[in-house]
C-alpha cells in the first residue's frame, strides 16, 4: 500500500509526513511524529484524551484520519505552553492538583484552552458541559472545574 | 483498519463519479465520527474513503427566501455556532447539539446524522417536522426525498450505489410556527437518545394550533412521523386534553424494543411524555415570534 504525503502545520510549524490512508490523526502525532503529549484512551471518540485541534475546531484526533491533515492547521498539546513556561491553565491543573494519573490531563487542558477562547467568562456549569467529551477515570473532575474556573479568572485579569 | 484509499474530491459530479466507478466497498465520509469506528468493526473489506468536506457546497449553510439551504456536512459546530439559522429552527439546532462531546460536534454533521440512520438520530425527528427534503445526486441526475423516508432501516438509507447527499433543504416555516426537540437519556451529557420527540406547530392570531408535525425518534427502526400526534393538536388550542391525546398518539404509534437503556415500556411511555413537552415548548416559541 502506497504511502500518502501529507502537508500540514503543527502548532504553528511547517510538519510533513507519510502515512497510510488508514492511519489516524493520533497515530501520526504519537507514532510517527513523537508528538507523545496527546494522549490515547478510548480510540473510539468517547474519552477526549486525544483531543487536538484542527482548523480551530476541538476534535478528537482519534476519529480524524492522518491524511485529513493536508492543508489544515493542527493545534496539540506541545504548543500551550510558550516554550518553558507553562499556559495559564497548566499552571493551575498544577496548583489545583487537578490530575491523579495524568492521561486525560493533556485533552482538557487543550479543551479547556478551546473554551476560554470562545468564552473567556464561562459558568461552572458551562464549563462542565463543554468538557464533558473530556473523561477522567480517576474521577478528579472537582479540582479539575476548579483549576479552570481559576484560569479563566486569572486570564481574564490578565487580558 | 481496512481503508486503503482516500480520495478528495473537488466537485458533486467528481464525487458522483467516484461513488459510481469503483468495485471496492466505498463510503462517503464527512466528519467521521460514525465511519472511522465502523471501518474498524468491518475488519475484511478493503474500503475506499471518499472526504467530500472539501467541497463547498456540502460545508455550508444559506438561508434562502426565509428556508435553509444546509450542506448536509458542515459541522454541527458551525451549525449550532449560526444565530440566524437558531432562530428559525431551534429545535433542529437543539437537536444537533445534543450529538456527542464539544470534540464529536467539530466533526460531526446533519447529513452524517442522516446517512448513518441510527434510529435514535437526532436530528431527524427535528428534520422531519421541519418538513426538511434530501437533495440527491447521483449517475442518473438529481433527485429529492423527504427526510421521514430517507432512512429506512437500522443502519440504512435510501440511496443506491453512486449516490451522494448534497443539500438538505428545508422550506420557510409559516407565520407564527415553531419547533422543539426534546430525548430523554439518563444523564445530562454525552448519551444516545431512550426516546426522542420533535414537535412544530403553526399557531393563529388568538393561539389555536393551525398545523403541526410530530415525528418520534428511537422507538421504531427508524423516526416516524406521527400525523395522529398532530391531528391530535390541530384546530385546539393545546389544552390539557389535546397535549394528552397527542403524547397517546406518540405512545401507541411508537415500537420500540427492549435494550439495555431501555424497556419498551419505559420508552412507550417517556416517547408520549417528550411529544407533550416537545408540544408546549414549540408553541411559547411560536407565540414568541
Amino acid at each position: 500500500m502506497a504511502k500518502i504525503h501529507v502537508n500540514t502545520s503543527i502548532n504553528g510549524e511547517v510538519v510533513e509526513f507519510l502515512c497510510e490512508p488508514h492511519e489516524t490523526l493520533l497515530d501520526v502525532l504519537r507514532n510517527d511524529l513523537q508528538l507523545t503529549g496527546t494522549k490515547e484512551g478510548c480510540a473510539s471518540g468517547d474519552c477526549g484524551a486525544c483531543s487536538v485541534t484542527v482548523n480551530d475546531a476541538l476534535v478528537c484526533s482519534c476519529l480524524v484520519l492522518g491524511v485529513e491533515a493536508e492543508g489544515a492547521e493542527i493545534g496539540t498539546i506541545e504548543g500551550v505552553s510558550n516554550k518553558d513556561q507553562l499556559h495559564v491553565i497548566q499552571q493551575k491543573f498544577l496548583e489545583h492538583a487537578a490530575l491523579q494519573c495524568g492521561i486525560c490531563t493533556p485533552g482538557l487542558v487543550v479543551s479547556t484552552k478551546k473554551l476560554l477562547e470562545e468564552n473567556p467568562n464561562p459558568t461552572e456549569e458551562q464549563a462542565r458541559y463543554y468538557l464533558a467529551g473530556n473523561l477522567c477515570r480517576c474521577t478528579g473532575y472537582d479540582k479539575i472545574i476548579r483549576a479552570v474556573m481559576d484560569a479563566a479568572e486569572t486570564m481574564r485579569g490578565a487580558a | 483498519m481496512p481503508v486503503v484509499e482516500y480520495k478528495v474530491p473537488e466537485n458533486i459530479d467528481a464525487a458522483v463519479s467516484m461513488l459510481s466507478n469503483t468495485k471496492l466497498s466505498t463510503k462517503v465520509m464527512a466528519g467521521g465520527t460514525d465511519l472511522i469506528i465502523q471501518s474498524r468493526a468491518q475488519s475484511s473489506d478493503p474500503l475506499v474513503v471518499i472526504d467530500i468536506k472539501h467541497i463547498d457546497s456540502m460545508m455550508t449553510a444559506a438561508i434562502v427566501d426565509g428556508g435553509l439551504h444546509l450542506g448536509p456536512s458542515m459541522s454541527c459546530a458551525q451549525l449550532t455556532a449560526r444565530s440566524d439559522i437558531k432562530a428559525i429552527y431551534p429545535g433542529l439546532v437543539e437537536a444537533a447539539y445534543l450529538i456527542g462531546s464539544t470534540q464529536v460536534q467539530g466533526r460531526c454533521s446533519v447529513g452524517g446524522n442522516l446517512c448513518n440512520a441510527s434510529p435514535a438520530a437526532d436530528t431527524i425527528p427535528a428534520l422531519i417536522v421541519n418538513g426538511a427534503e434530501c437533495v440527491i445526486h447521483g449517475p442518473k441526475g438529481e433527485r429529492t426525498v423527504a427526510a421521514e423516508d430517507f432512512a429506512v432501516g437500522v443502519g440504512r438509507n435510501c440511496m443506491e450505489q453512486g449516490e451522494l447527499l448534497t443539500r438538505i433543504q428545508i422550506p420557510a416555516p409559516a407565520a407564527k410556527t415553531s419547533d422543539a426537540y426534546l430525548r430523554f437519556i439518563p444523564r445530562t451529557e454525552m448519551d444516545i437518545a431512550v426516546a426522542g420527540a420533535a414537535v412544530s406547530v403553526t399557531l393563529d392570531a388568538d393561539g389555536t394550533c393551525t398545523a403541526a408535525r410530530v415525528s418520534i425518534g428511537a422507538v421504531a427502526t427508524t423516526a416516524l412521523l406521527v400525523t395522529e400526534a398532530a391531528d391530535a393538536l390541530i384546530g385546539t388550542k393545546l389544552e390539557d386534553a389535546a397535549l394528552n391525546a397527542a403524547a397517546a398518539a406518540a405512545t401507541a404509534a411508537s415500537k420500540p424494543i427492549t435494550d439495555r437503556r431501555g424497556t419498551i415500556e419505559f420508552r412507550r411511555h417517556v416517547v408520549g411524555v417528550l411529544t407533550r413537552r416537545a408540544a408546549v415548548i414549540a408553541a411559547q416559541r411560536a407565540k414568541e415570534k
